[in-house]
């Protein structure tokens, strides 16, 4: 009898425990999140973006065949997981990807998803359908795919040329959503359809974008949102303001910079605030094509007298962090580590030392305290890039260069820079997955659209093609930081610092993460719910 | 009269015209185009992408064709598609245009409500200490920016009402409309106002010295009948014209209030579809701003020749 009243007891203990268990990871259904837009996207078609002011708001509207978890900071290999594919497996000598997709999916007008759509949408990315796309900023991420094939409607394969592990990785981005066959480019740029878990209802260009609740939704329970409002607010103290008032549950994801983040956490001291990296790095673009920085002393010279470390504690009140083309540890996973960073010419720690090795070279090329040389500093007439160039120029007088800012507006900056109308550049450059194959044949491979420098070098070429194609992720890491610190030597791109930026959310607002090495793929926010 | 609202009307469609044919080609003279910040947006050229879309878009007609299907698509009433939204110009102009409106109007109603009454109460009481401080605060409207004055209001209600005067678009009480509108157009309107009293009490000053007032008072009129009937009928035509010119120039402060307080007006659209080169809506909407300010110096015009009609049989 003891033993039966133990065991009632016992059943009874744990019947109170795991509801509330349950109930304790479980969102609330319900309400309008309410956040402010930084600026007004061109459009609502993510394919032909390439900033994220369209990923945040449209992410939630589509499904990607695979996605980073979205309740991990950091996106990693180990961190994909399936959405519109079930699972998928690496067949023919790592040359085929195979996906086998999730049945019963509809598109937001009824529509059924099947595999054609895959293919459809691959192959506008790849150039290759009736379709086109206006812009196509990511075609470079699907060289090394010859073609898509179907086998039914729920299986698809995507056959390489040659094995390339990082596919999956650029497929997990808030880049690569799936499309639907049957709507037009044109008609996804003003009115999106797509699986997710949000559907489109309307953007006002320069006021707002709305989007709600999908009922139809084929994850269960999800969302937990009826929808999501962003009012456009290219202000940013206003926006601010209107945040701390309570007018918004959410700041724009990592609008916050690091000396506004204060304000906001002295008036509104109950807000949850975050501070992550963003995946931006801060640059200098060299047009080594004419004189005076055809020469390489020059080049060396000048990437070896910045004092990186003053323009964190300057611009980010130390918060921001230093690096090669990949974004440092340990948000990074690919950045070189410390002592191999600082074996770099420049990357020491003792700057002053650096310089005079910098003024040495200078001095080789025909510089010196009594010959300065003139130089024009290009950059586009923004703060994130204004800001830096003047730092950039103060600390080239160190070196005997004396710096002129040359502020151009942004409808000017790429033809500009195409036409090599430039000396040196102070320039941003986003990566949206943290993966080398997206950063160095986007940036850095002999005549992609967005090596603006046209630096090409065959024999990096051939490295980049061996990272690419390495399975074991720790000899393609060393593979990744001899490329990367070769870069810096051939200064290639001298990067100044990896940015960091804070976003501010209400604390009811609950399911939300920022991740912490990508600043486009975490907008999914089906888990994000309201505990109000 | 009749000739001379003739004129006057001949006059505006010959302004007009002139002021299609400026708008049009230095929007062009302007470098780039929305093609290049749309690639710029995208973060790489492609010129064959580019050669298509500026074919799709027709920016690689030549001025003087494309000058053509923008005039005669507006005598038909076609007012062409935005390049952005890719929606109709006109869908996107004429919702912001009341909004645009209501608060430019709001801003010239105060303007002219505490302008022209101050203006008239410094001047009659010309040397005092209420003179001098309608005068300092005149002068503290003309010096305050109104982005600045903008942003000082909305630091200050949040930080001592923890309220946000942000634009509401579907207001549902009253109060709520007027909140809406009501800073910003205090905010934009602060300036004009200080202009406006200013104007007036100089105005004022010189009128109040001639014979005909101090004849009036020997014949024993009262001050108010003085002061409101007798000098600042006279007084008033400069003051027209300057709320005149004002309501030209509000559209340059509302930009700035817009984008303070965020209201989805034609100004703040108006500098956003500039910065896209967003050409059929900055044309149309520049246009429409023309149109606007010309038709306010008709008024002015014509208002001056009901208070004066010396001006209709001079001119």
């Amino acid at each position: 009898m003891r033993s039966v009243r133990a065991l009632a007891a016992m059943a009874a203990l744990s019947l109170l425990t795991v509801p509330t268990t349950i109930f304790a990871g479980e969102g609330k259904q319900g309400g309008v999140l309410r956040m402010y837009h930084r600026d007004s996207p061109a459009n609502a078609s993510i394919h032909e973006g390439a900033t994220y002011s369209i990923n945040v708001p449209f992410m939630g509207v589509f499904n990607n065949l695979v996605i980073y978890d979205q309740h991990i900071a950091q996106n990693s290999p180990d961190t994909l997981r399936p959405e519109l594919a079930e699972s998928w497996a690496w067949v023919n000598d790592n040359k085929t990807l195979t996906f086998k997709l999730r049945q019963g999916v509809k598109w937001h007008d009824g529509k059924p998803f099947t595999s054609a759509d895959v293919k459809c949408t691959f192959e506008m990315l790849m150039g290759k359908s009736q379709q086109k796309f206006r812009q196509n900023p990511r075609k470079a991420w699907y060289s090394e795919v010859n073609d898509i094939s179907t086998n039914g409607d729920f299986e698809v394969s995507f056959n390489l040329k040659r094995p390339q592990p990082s596919l999956l990785a650029l497929l997990a981005s808030g880049y690569t959503p799936v499309y639907p066959c049957h709507v037009s480019p044109g008609d996804m740029r003003t009115n999106p359809v797509g699986t997710g878990p949000f559907k489109f209802v309307e953007f006002k260009a320069n006021e707002s974008i709305k989007l709600v609740r999908n009922p139809d939704y084929w994850k269960r329970g999800r969302p937990y949102l009826d929808g999501i409002e962003y009012t456009i607010i290219p202000n940013r103290s206003t926006a601010i303001l209107a945040f701390v008032a309570g007018k918004f549950d959410m700041t724009f994801p990592t609008h916050i910079t690091i000396p506004l983040l204060k304000d906001v956490k002295s008036q509104a001291p109950n807000a949850v605030c975050v501070v992550e990296p963003t995946n931006v790095s801060t640059n200098i673009i060299v047009n080594s094509t004419s004189a005076p920085f055809d020469n390489i002393d020059i080049r060396r010279a000048m990437a070896m007298a910045l004092d990186r470390k003053a323009f964190v504690n300057i611009l980010f009140e130390g918060q921001a962090d230093i690096g090669g083309t990949m974004l440092p540890p340990p948000q990074g996973i690919w950045g070189m580590p410390k002592d191999r960073l600082e074996s770099i010419p420049g990357y020491g720690p003792d700057v002053n030392a650096n310089r005079e090795e910098a003024k040495k070279l200078m001095q080789k090329a025909g510089y010196g305290p009594d010959k300065h040389l003139a130089v024009k500093v290009s950059t586009r007439n923004l703060a994130e890039y204004r800001d830096p160039a003047v730092i950039l120029i103060d600390q080239l007088k160190s070196i005997y260069i004396d710096g002129e800012l040359d502020v151009v507006e942004t409808a000017n900056w790429f033809p500009k820079v195409a036409r090599k109308d430039y000396m040196l550049g102070l320039n941003l450059t986003g990566n949206s997955v943290d993966d080398p194959d997206q950063s160095f044949y986007e940036n850095y491979s002999c005549g992609s659209e967005r090596n603006y420098t046209n630096y090409c070098n065959k024999e990096i070429e051939k490295l980049f093609d061996a990272q690419s194609q390495e399975i074991d992720v720790s000899k393609r890491k060393q593979l990744v930081w001899d490329i990367d610190k070769k870069l810096q030597e051939d200064v290639a791109r001298p990067i100044i610092f990896h940015a960091r930026a804070g976003t501010c959310w209400q604390p009811y607002v609950k399911g939300i993460t920022i991740m912490s090495n990508s600043s486009y793929n975490g907008f999914r926010y089906e888990d994000v719910w309201l505990d109000k | 009269m009749f000739a001379y609202l003739v004129r006057r009307l001949f006059l505006m469609l010959v302004t007009l015209f002139g002021i299609s044919v400026v708008i049009f080609f230095l929007l062009r003279i302007v470098p780039g185009n929305i093609v290049d910040i749309l690639f710029a947006a995208a973060g790489y050229v492609d010129p064959a992408d580019k050669a298509n879309l500026e074919k799709e878009l027709g920016i690689d007609q030549p001025l003087v064709v494309q000058y053509w299907h923008w005039i005669s698509g507006l005598l038909r009433g076609d007012f062409g598609y935005s390049y952005v939204s890719e929606k109709p110009a006109l869908q996107e102009i004429l919702p912001r245009i009341p909004i645009t409106a209501r608060l430019a109007g709001l801003a010239l109603l105060f303007s002219a409500s505490i302008g022209i009454p101050l203006g008239v109460i410094s001047a009659v009481k010309q040397g005092t200490r209420l003179d001098y401080t309608l005068r300092v605060i005149s002068l503290s409207g003309l010096s305050l920016p109104s982005f600045w004055l903008g942003l000082l209001i909305l630091t200050a209600s949040v930080s001592f009402f923890g309220q946000m005067p942000i634009f509401n678009p579907n207001p549902k009480t009253f109060l709520e409309a007027f909140a809406t509108y009501a800073v910003p157009a205090a905010a934009v309107g602060f300036r004009s106002a200080a202009l406006t009293m200013r104007i007036t009490r100089s105005s004022m000053l010189e009128v109040l010295r001639q014979d005909y007032i101090r004849t009036a008072r020997a014949k024993g009129a009262s001050d108010a009948s003085v002061n409101y009937h007798h000098a600042l009928k006279n007084a008033i035509l400069p003051v027209i014209t300057v709320i005149g010119i004002e309501a030209a120039f509000l559209i340059g402060g509302l930009i700035v209030t817009e984008t303070v307080f965020n209201i989805p007006g034609v100004a703040r659209f108006l500098v956003e579809a500039i910065r896209w080169r967003d050409y059929p809506i900055v044309q149309n909407l520049v246009m429409f701003i023309a149109v606007v300010v010309v038709f306010a110096n008709f008024i002015v015009d014509m208002l001056y020749a009901v208070f004066d009609p010396r001006i209709r049989f001079t001119d």
